[in-house]
């Protein structure tokens, strides 16, 4: 080896400390962003084969019945490729040891159990016997949650009569990746599920034999959506067409789209953040360690050694720094990604993950992190290059001090000289000083992102589930009924309170934006469900007008006052006309608020309600939802806890994930800044300590002088990391919004408290190992050496 | 000792070259008018009090450092306007270096101290060779730390003869070491000079060391003051200070 390399590997070991802080913070950097981006690639590319395997619908119609010749009438729409017809039945079930009320769909197979489109994957088990009546296959996420296989039994009440039916298989398909009940809002696979069955039984059981009441088609390359759904709703109004959607408001795919985007605004934002932050703080690390070297550099170039092969040095040590940062970032970055894939096929219905690391992802990271550590080398070589060697080698000459500002104010009397020296210093060099906070704060601004998503979620779920909707059942019908049906409810014991609500999807429309949600028609005076304004007080709802959740406000772009239009997708499918007459604030969801009265005029029918919000007894629910659940005219009961529940069980381990992944991370980035920043500090300054002591200064006097200037930057530091990082958390809370939900921008103290202290744990461990090192400076050395 | 050639080769010539450079808010005049001519293979002495200019002319002909005015050259190359590569390409091929303060590498042996150079110059002696020259033979695995100043400023000596310089330039040499130890290294010096006919200036503020040269520039206040000739050298091993 030449003796230049063994150079290298001899001060590399010799830097090994300060070169682990290096590497951890290109670790950190590079960890989350191989993780992220390699995860968001694996899920877009196994939804987009599966989508094309399975043969994903491109348009969704459901409708009352129709005959199964419409449907040929239908394929021969221009651009039209594939049509598929089908019977969907809401049914109840019953499980064997599982008390709540479990509701399902229930969709016919064709003969061959695969059809022309949303083909099913079959996980275990078998496909359909089309001669066998009572065979049906379930939905992966149902048969986990209730650890159902093939062979088991289950019951459901299939119009009215209760059935025995015989699991044969377990599948997963292209339209439930994401399985949630009408009318909830997050998916519960223990009470929802979906299950397939022959056409024969079904068909005849609902009436509808030689019918269909469920369709889907895919489109030609090129063909106009908006054009063929057109063409499609006409065909099917007068068979009670509920109005056909694309698949992009499928809401199997709608909820795992917008999963997808904000894990790619997670996948994007954060990542950038620590990349940038590990950037920056490489730069001034191995600028500041690179610089350290300036005697070195001088006498190999007295040697004859080149500028150029100095650098080239340099940039090698640089290198093999950065190079095990990127190895173990981009190691640890893919055996994360893996991780979080696996977490991320757990939660959506996938059968398969192909993960993805493409190579641009790691060619990114490199680029990213090799040019800021090599442009932090070039400065600080071109720094010490541009001497002549001579000078170079010659102890610098004594750096300019002045008296500082506050010392021209007049308050050095009350100042020591220690602290002078510390105040001098900080201001002879402020741009140094400064790019020191500066990384400090970053690390402790990074630290704010990992606790804000939590406090987020529980302030979102506190203002929606808690404050706003405070029901603890919701029974919602089979279909619309008198509101004659809350004086049963309310006969059943156990059920305190009852308020009726009607709920009809439509398609809003205001100039030329539109969305698709449904409107709500509830009470006025409404106990359990308050609309809240942005203050959270609560607002009243008056007779003569719609009022909107700001999100949905801010889609279609129009303000209290506006006229909104109401394309009401069912029944007659009349379009009315309501002025809107105030927002109010939802963090999920984006609804559409009506005085039910007001609705059930403007749809010119009776006194309906479609289901009811219901204040149940605590000991009782358990009955209460039993006796619910036999009632003909329930289709589902949602229990409000059990929602929250589910929400969290959906998020928890996600969120468990980031948390624990930004905080690990976050504190290595923190303790690799200040620790480097520690050590380049006594590095520099080594002479300078170690004559004090030899003038007669102890050991903690000098530390004074060192850990002071650190102590007082950090402190500096802190305030400034703690704004920058509310300001990230607003961003990301930003860029989170989405139909779903929207991310309210709450920190909690404890946000605040955990970066504070993970800076300052990182400061205390750093001066420990510095108090060592202060501890060995060797006076002798000073007194026969120049600097 | 060796005669010197009848016919005086210049090695450098040196006419008119002042020195100016900031020292923090000082201007200092580190040269203030310098005209010489140094032969091959004569043994130099600069003596003069600190501030005197001497390092900053060695400097200047050694290529580290460049004159503000004034007219430098070594054999036919001038150096008064040559560029960092050409500075650089000077330093590699003709000049060896001795420091006051060694400036070894720490994190490499002696011999590795050595090869660091050796690696890099056009027509290097073997390592193990030079560190034989100045007597250190037995200690070429030994780091910086683990040797004495005498020793490490022999090590630098065997750095700079390793290349088979044609000029050999020392600053200080024996500056930081105690006069046994000085001997020794002054005498490593003359052993360079007289078996390798390498043209050496050393300078230094100690007169006795101006008795083992073949001529003795005297510098005050960034001029030569005046010159002398010795008509014998004396061996370093009779010195005393």
């Amino acid at each position: 080896m030449r003796a230049m390399d063994k150079k290298l590997w001899r001060e590399l070991w010799a830097i090994r400390g300060q070169a682990l802080a290096i590497v951890f913070v290109v670790v950190g950097g590079v960890g989350i962003f191989v993780m992220s981006l390699s995860t968001l690639d694996s899920l877009y590319g196994t939804q987009k084969i599966y989508y094309q395997d399975y043969h994903f619908a491109h348009i969704f119609s459901g409708l009352k019945r129709a005959p199964l010749s419409l449907a040929k009438r239908i394929a021969e729409i221009p651009g039209v490729d594939k049509v598929q017809d089908r019977v969907a039945a809401q049914v109840n079930l019953d499980i064997a040891g599982f008390d709540d009320p479990v509701s399902g769909k229930l969709l016919s197979l064709p003969i061959d159990n695969l059809g022309v489109l949303n083909q099913l994957y079959l996980r275990s088990g078998r496909f359909i016997d089309p001669r066998r009546e009572k065979e049906v296959l379930l939905s992966e996420k149902f048969a986990n949650a209730h650890q159902l296989r093939a062979g088991d039994s289950l019951h459901a009440t299939i119009n009215g009569k209760r059935e025995k039916l015989t699991v044969v298989g377990i599948v997963l398909s292209p339209e439930h990746i994401y399985q949630i009940a009408p009318g909830a809002l997050f998916p519960d696979p223990q009470r929802y599920g979906v299950l397939w069955m022959a056409r024969k039984p079904l068909a005849s059981a609902y009436d509808m034999d030689g019918a269909f009441n469920d369709l889907s088609l895919t489109l030609t390359r090129g063909t106009n959506e908006q054009d063929v759904i057109d063409r499609l709703d006409d065909i099917l109004k007068p068979y009670g067409g509920h109005g056909a959607y694309p698949r992009k408001d499928q809401l199997s795919n709608r909820f795992f789209s917008e999963d997808l985007k904000q894990l790619g605004t997670m996948a994007t934002i954060f990542p950038t953040i620590f990349l940038g932050v590990a950037a920056f703080l490489l730069n001034v690390v191995i600028s500041r360690l690179v610089g350290l070297q300036r005697e070195q550099i001088a006498s190999l170039k007295a040697f004859g050694y080149s500028s150029i092969s100095v650098a080239i040095h340099y940039i090698k040590l640089v290198m093999v720094i950065i190079s095990m940062g990127l190895l173990i970032g981009v190691g640890l970055g893919i055996w994360l990604g893996q991780g979080l894939a696996n977490i991320y096929t757990a939660i959506y219905s996938l059968p398969f993950l192909a993960y993805t690391l493409e190579p641009k992802i790691i060619a990114s990271a490199m680029l990213v992190t090799a040019t800021v550590a090599l442009i932090g080398t070039l400065h600080a070589i071109a720094k010490a290059s541009r001497l002549p060697p001579a000078q170079a080698m010659r102890p610098e000459s004594p750096p300019i001090y002045r008296q500082t500002m506050i010392e021209q104010l007049g308050v050095q009397r009350w100042l020591a000289q220690p602290t002078r020296i510390i105040i001098r210093n900080i201001e002879r060099r402020p741009i140094k000083a400064l790019l020191t906070s500066l990384g400090i704060a970053l690390a402790c601004s990074i630290m704010m992102i990992s606790g804000f998503q939590k406090d987020a979620i529980d302030y979102m779920v506190d203002v929606d589930m808690a404050m706003s909707q405070r029901e603890d059942l919701v029974a919602l019908y089979t279909e619309p009924t008198s509101a004659q049906s809350l004086y049963s409810l309310r006969s059943i014991e156990g059920i305190e309170y009852v308020e009726g609500f009607r709920s009809i999807p439509a398609r809003l429309r205001f100039a030329h934006r539109f969305y698709r949600t449904s409107v709500q028609g509830i009470e006025t005076d409404g106990q359990l469900l308050r609309l809240l304004d942005s203050e959270l007080d609560s607002v009243y709802l008056p007779s003569d007008g719609v009022i909107l959740t700001d999100y949905l406000a801010e889609i279609l772009g129009i303000q209290a006052g506006d006229s909104l239009i109401v394309e009401v997708l069912e029944q007659h499918r009349p379009t009315i006309e309501v002025p809107v007459i105030g927002l109010i604030k939802q963090y999920m969801g984006v609804n559409a608020y009506i005085k039910r009265e007001t609705l059930n005029r403007l749809l010119k029918e009776g006194n309906v309600i479609s289901g009811a919000y219901l204040d149940v007894t605590d000991s009782q629910e358990t009955q209460v939802y039993r006796e619910l659940k036999d009632m003909p005219r329930v289709a589902n009961v949602i229990i409000h806890d059990k929602a929250i529940e589910s929400f969290y069980d959906t998020i928890a381990e996600t969120i468990l994930f980031f948390t624990f992944m930004f905080t690990l991370l976050g504190g290595v980035i923190a303790f690799g800044v200040v620790y480097n920043s520690m050590r380049i500090a006594l590095s520099e300054r080594s002479h300078e300590l170690a004559s004090l002591r030899v003038l007669g200064f102890s050991r903690a006097e000098v530390a004074y002088i060192l850990l002071g200037e650190l102590a007082l930057l950090i402190l500096i530091a802190i305030p400034v990391g703690l704004l920058i990082g509310y300001g990230l958390c607003a961003y990301i809370a930003f860029e989170f919004d989405s139909d779903l939900y929207r991310v309210p921008l709450v920190v909690e103290p404890d946000a605040y408290s955990r970066a504070t202290s993970v800076v300052i744990v990182s400061a205390l461990l750093s001066a420990a190992i510095l108090w060592r090192a202060l501890g060995k400076l060797d006076m002798v050395a000073v007194l026969k050496t120049k600097e | 000792m060796v005669d010197l050639p009848v016919e005086k080769a210049v090695v450098f010539r040196t006419t008119s070259v002042t020195k100016t450079y900031q020292m923090g808010e000082v201007r200092v005049d580190a040269l203030r008018g310098i005209d010489l001519a140094l032969y091959a293979h004569e043994f130099v002495v600069l003596l003069g009090a600190s501030g005197s200019g001497k390092s900053t002319l060695l400097n200047i002909l050694g290529g580290l450092d460049t004159a503000s005015e004034g007219q430098v050259s070594y054999l036919e190359q001038d150096l008064t306007h040559a560029t960092d590569k050409q500075l650089t390409n000077y330093r590699r091929d003709h000049v060896g270096f001795v420091f006051q303060f060694y400036n070894l590498i720490p994190s490499l042996t002696a011999l590795e101290n050595v090869a660091i150079v050796t690696e890099i110059s056009p027509k290097p002696m073997l390592p193990q060779d030079a560190l034989s020259l100045v007597n250190l033979g037995d200690r070429l695995h030994h780091f910086p730390a683990q040797l004495s100043g005498g020793e490490q400023q022999r090590v630098a000596i065997a750095r700079a003869i390793a290349k088979n310089p044609d000029v050999l330039l020392c600053d200080e040499p024996t500056g930081a070491l105690d006069s046994s130890t000085g001997v020794v290294v002054l005498e490593a010096l003359e052993r360079v000079n007289r078996e390798l006919g390498t043209t050496t200036v050393v300078i230094t503020h100690n007169v006795s060391i101006a008795d083992m040269a073949d001529r003795v520039f005297y510098m005050a206040d960034g001029r030569i003051s005046h010159v002398d000739s010795n008509t014998s050298r004396t061996a370093p091993s009779d010195l005393h200070w």
